[in-house]
């Protein structure tokens, strides 16, 4: 087993310079437009591979938790908007804020360490609920918060834009941010804590006879998932510049998802897989939106298109592949390197023992 | 009447019936013992068509059921009285009784069914108008029975019956399915209660495992000792 | 005003609206009882049937036909949902069916959308039901009366039907046990076809009625609509008929209650409020009011 931990090392390795180099080449040679979709994958990468933390490795769907990357993004703005535009476009904060102007990575971390809070106290009642009934609940959540965002004027402009946030998000810092968060995902999913709970996430009875409990793992996984989500937010609102309250709701809480079941539930490289082909698609499919030549035809504009295309995209996933393309499970990088290698089809590059 | 040729069936990836055998021939009463888990009530499940065969075929009355839905194979006159009951807790006795009829056309002769299943079990017909849930499990089960036969079924399919009720009741029950298969009904019934099954039966299928290890007229089985060792654990009868 | 006249108006409008949630609860009821699938989708069969009269009305027919077609415009929507995107996922987890549901409502309002535009459009509902019934200083509109009477008269006649006809008593046994229903011989299949149809009916009426109150229609009608029929089946017990109605009245008078109670700068949080007394119920009952008290042990 040596060998396949050094194997699967190397190949982690090889996949990292590899991520590293093309961020050094986007950073110096691409154009605006391919920098801009670097950074917004990174911060999609994120919240799929946050989603994936409670959506697919415990028993709760939670639909809400765009309402944490709301929370994100406008406390980290608020807290890194200079005093002046401050003083123009949120005369009536509280003095205490009006004062204060922070550099990016304290506001964000603060931003993380709200929404931690405001899950753990929304948590410690939602986690306790399951089915149907947790995720009606958390749709709550995201409906209460963009109740408060629209109607709380003085912190957030209300249903009017948020503008003038500093650019604070470099392609640095997005994949900086969305290192860690993948780190920090697969540790949890590769722990035996994680392959327990995701081989139970759907019964509970069996999760607390392997002595998991089960308020606890789901309240950890709500908050962890919360302070990423709003790290998110964070990066989104100093990448974006100017948002409003409708920027973080019933579609952008489909996009994350259609990502993540797409790629596959419980699976961090799935997470990331996902988020890799939507994005991808939905730019193709959004300039193919405006209207496109091939050879003869031309294919005339059809406004909302690509939803439309994802949302039937979407449905056969589910009806076809459930478990998502990687069916819920890891990459399995012997199996990549044998097929890119053209070896007989499932046989492992390295020979491990077989684990019963 | 029924026969099960080398069944195979899988749930997920467990394999629970493994090549599995059986023959009912009409008027028979056949008993389907067996351990916790032995795969009766997956076998039961395979033949009312909930479950589909991996691979081997059953037959009822020269036709093939292996690929047929539940919705048909309640229509060719096979009746199931599920293990645990699962009677409809949130409709009365009387549309319990009904829904065992869903399939029947003639009305008539469905009010006068429900007569005689109250003949068989009084009690029924003081909480006609009861809802399921307030029976108790006595009376749940003999619900679950009446509501099973009144699709007249011509093969009964009767899984554990005897679970978790009081001798008494027990005793009354079996009193029934003697009944029933003296008036005609052929039944494959399921037990782990194998005194009382042996009692009231012609034949016995033994299963351990998804397997059928033996079969056999009840005479020979009940002083055979190998049945003793599989599981009546001590003396039979 | 008096105070009774105040209370009484508020009343028959908390019943109105209540009896719209009411009737789009009990939709959604009846296809979660047997499929465990909750359909996000049932708010766009409001938009289907309203933009369906609203077609026919502009084409230049009465409005009893216009309407007519309307509620066969959302029938047929939600037949056609269930054969084309639930039959195939039928047995999934629940969540894959859940999120179907969520892929198949943004695929309907998009469609919409590039069909119909997603301007708005006045819904000219006819003159008799914009008036008012005055009452000295009391003034109750016709269509809120008439809102109640549809409801309260299809609610009657669902409920004879789930308890007198064997079609209706083979739903109720489906949607309590599945597995015994199809034990019994129960065709699935034209259960489950009979839930949608019977709960798409009742959408595309509620379209009319909203449509008439509103006095208009557009792609994105159905998104709250459909979200407080949620809350309202998850309020009276998700699957129970009886708790959807029970839900969709007791959500009107909250909304309407909230609405006369809160001060004015918390007016515009009513809808925050109403899901904070849905998480505070299900705290207390975490299966709604008419599902069991017990609690998950976690």
């Amino acid at each position: 087993m040596q060998s396949q931990r050094l194997f699967n090392l190397l190949t982690l390795l090889i996949l990292v310079i590899l991520t590293v180099g093309l961020l050094i080449y986007t950073e110096l040679a691409a154009s605006a437009y391919i920098h801009r979709i670097v950074v917004g994958l990174a911060i999609s990468i994120i919240l799929v591979v946050s989603l994936n933390l409670i959506n697919g490795m415990t028993g709760v769907f939670s639909l809400g938790q765009i309402g944490f990357m709301a929370i994100g993004a406008y406390t980290a703005a608020i807290l890194t908007l200079p005093l002046s535009i401050k003083e123009g476009n949120l005369p009536d904060l509280p003095s205490w804020l009006a004062q204060v102007e922070l550099s990016f990575l304290p506001a964000t971390l603060l931003a993380g360490l709200l929404a931690m809070i405001v899950a753990f106290l929304v948590g410690l009642s939602l986690m306790r609920l399951s089915g149907p009934y947790v995720s009606v609940a958390t749709l709550g959540f995201l409906v209460i918060v963009q109740v408060i965002l629209v109607n709380w004027d003085e912190m957030t402009r209300g249903s009017r834009t948020f503008s003038g946030v500093p650019p604070f998000t470099t392609l640095w810092w997005a994949w900086g941010w969305t290192i860690l968060t993948i780190y920090i995902g697969w540790r949890i999913a590769q722990s035996m804590y994680g392959r327990r709970m995701i081989a139970v996430r759907d019964n509970q009875i069996a999760a607390q006879s392997l002595g998991i409990n089960v308020m606890r793992s789901r309240l950890l996984a709500y908050c962890l998932s919360a302070f990423f989500t709003a790290v998110a937010g964070s990066l989104w609102a100093h990448f974006i510049l100017s948002f409003s309250p409708k920027s973080f709701y019933f579609v952008e809480t489909f996009s994350v998802i259609t990502m993540l079941v797409i790629g596959g539930m419980g699976s961090v490289s799935g997470s990331i897989l996902g988020a890799v082909l939507i994005t991808v698609l939905s730019e193709i499919l959004r300039n193919a939106e405006r209207g496109i030549a091939i050879g003869p035809i031309d294919i005339p504009p059809v406004y909302g298109a690509s939803q439309i295309l994802m949302s039937i995209i979407f449905i056969l996933v589910i009806v076809f592949r459930p478990k998502g393309l990687l069916g819920g499970r890891e990459i399995d990088f012997n199996r990549f390197w044998s097929w890119l290698l053209l070896k007989k089809p499932g046989k492992p590059v390295i020979q491990g023992k077989e684990v019963e | 009447m029924l026969t099960l040729e080398d069944v195979n069936v899988y749930y997920g990836q467990v394999h629970a019936l493994k090549g599995v055998t059986i023959e009912v021939k009409e008027g028979e009463l056949v008993a389907l013992l067996g351990a916790n888990g032995a795969g009766k009530s997956t076998t039961l499940m395979t033949v009312s068509g909930i479950l589909r065969p991996h691979s081997g075929h059953i037959h009822y009355e020269g036709r093939d059921l292996t690929r047929s839905s539940p919705y048909d194979i309640v229509q060719f006159g096979i009746g199931h009285c599920p293990e645990g009951r699962h009677i409809f807790g949130s409709l009365t006795v009387r549309e319990n009784l009904l829904m065992g009829a869903v399939q029947r056309k003639d009305q008539a002769e469905v009010l006068s069914d429900m007569e005689w299943v109250c003949s068989l079990f009084p009690v029924l017909a003081e909480r006609i108008r009861q809802s399921g849930a307030t029976l108790s499990g006595g009376e749940q089960q003999m619900l679950a029975i009446g509501r099973a036969l009144m699709g007249r079924p011509r093969l009964l399919l009767m899984d554990e019956p005897s679970l978790g009720l009081a001798p008494v009741i027990v005793q009354l029950i079996f009193r029934v399915i003697k009944q029933l298969h003296q008036q005609g009904v052929t039944i494959l019934l399921v037990e782990q209660n194998a005194r009382q099954a042996l009692q009231v039966a012609n034949l016995c299928y033994l299963m351990e495992t998804g397997r059928v290890v033996m079969s056999g007229p009840v005479e020979a089985l009940r002083t055979n000792p190998e049945v003793e060792r599989i599981y009546l654990g001590g003396s039979a009868a | 005003m008096t105070t009774l006249q105040y209370l009484t108006q508020q009343g028959i409008n908390a019943i109105s609206i209540g009896s719209l949630y009411a009737l789009m609860a009990i939709g959604l009821a009846m296809v979660f009882g047997i499929l465990r699938l909750i359909n996000f989708a049932h708010g766009d069969l409001i938009m289907v049937g309203s933009y369906g009269a609203l077609l026919l009305l502009v084409l230049g027919t009465p409005f009893w036909v216009a309407a007519l077609g309307g509620i066969v415009a959302s029938t047929i929507a939600g037949l056609l949902m269930e054969r084309v995107a639930y039959r195939p996922i039928r047995g999934a987890p629940d969540v894959s069916m859940l999120l179907t549901s969520f892929a198949v409502t943004i695929l309907l309002e998009n469609v919409a959308i590039l069909v119909f535009s997603p301007t708005p459009r006045a819904f000219p509902a006819p003159s008799f039901l914009n008036s008012t019934f005055r009452f000295g200083q009391l003034q109750i509109s016709k269509i809120d009366v008439v809102a109640i009477i549809v409801a309260v008269i299809l609610l009657v006649l669902l409920t004879l039907f789930v308890t007198r006809t064997k079609l209706g008593i083979s739903m109720r046994a489906a949607s309590e046990d599945l597995l015994a229903a199809r034990l019994m011989g129960i065709n699935v299949n034209g259960v489950i076809a009979t839930a949608f149809a019977l709960g798409s009916m009742m959408a595309g009426v509620v379209g009319l009625l909203w449509s008439a109150r509103v006095g208009k229609v557009d792609p994105l009608m159905g998104f709250y609509p459909v979200l407080k029929a949620f809350v309202a089946s998850v309020i009276g017990g998700l699957g129970s008929l009886p708790g959807a109605v029970l839900g969709g009245f007791l959500l009107g008078f909250l909304e309407i209650l909230l609405q006369g109670l809160l001060p004015s700068s918390l007016a515009p949080f009513r809808d925050a409020f109403v899901f904070v007394a849905l998480i505070i119920l299900l705290l207390f009952r975490p299966n709604g009011i008419m599902g069991s008290a017990e609690r998950e042990k976690i």
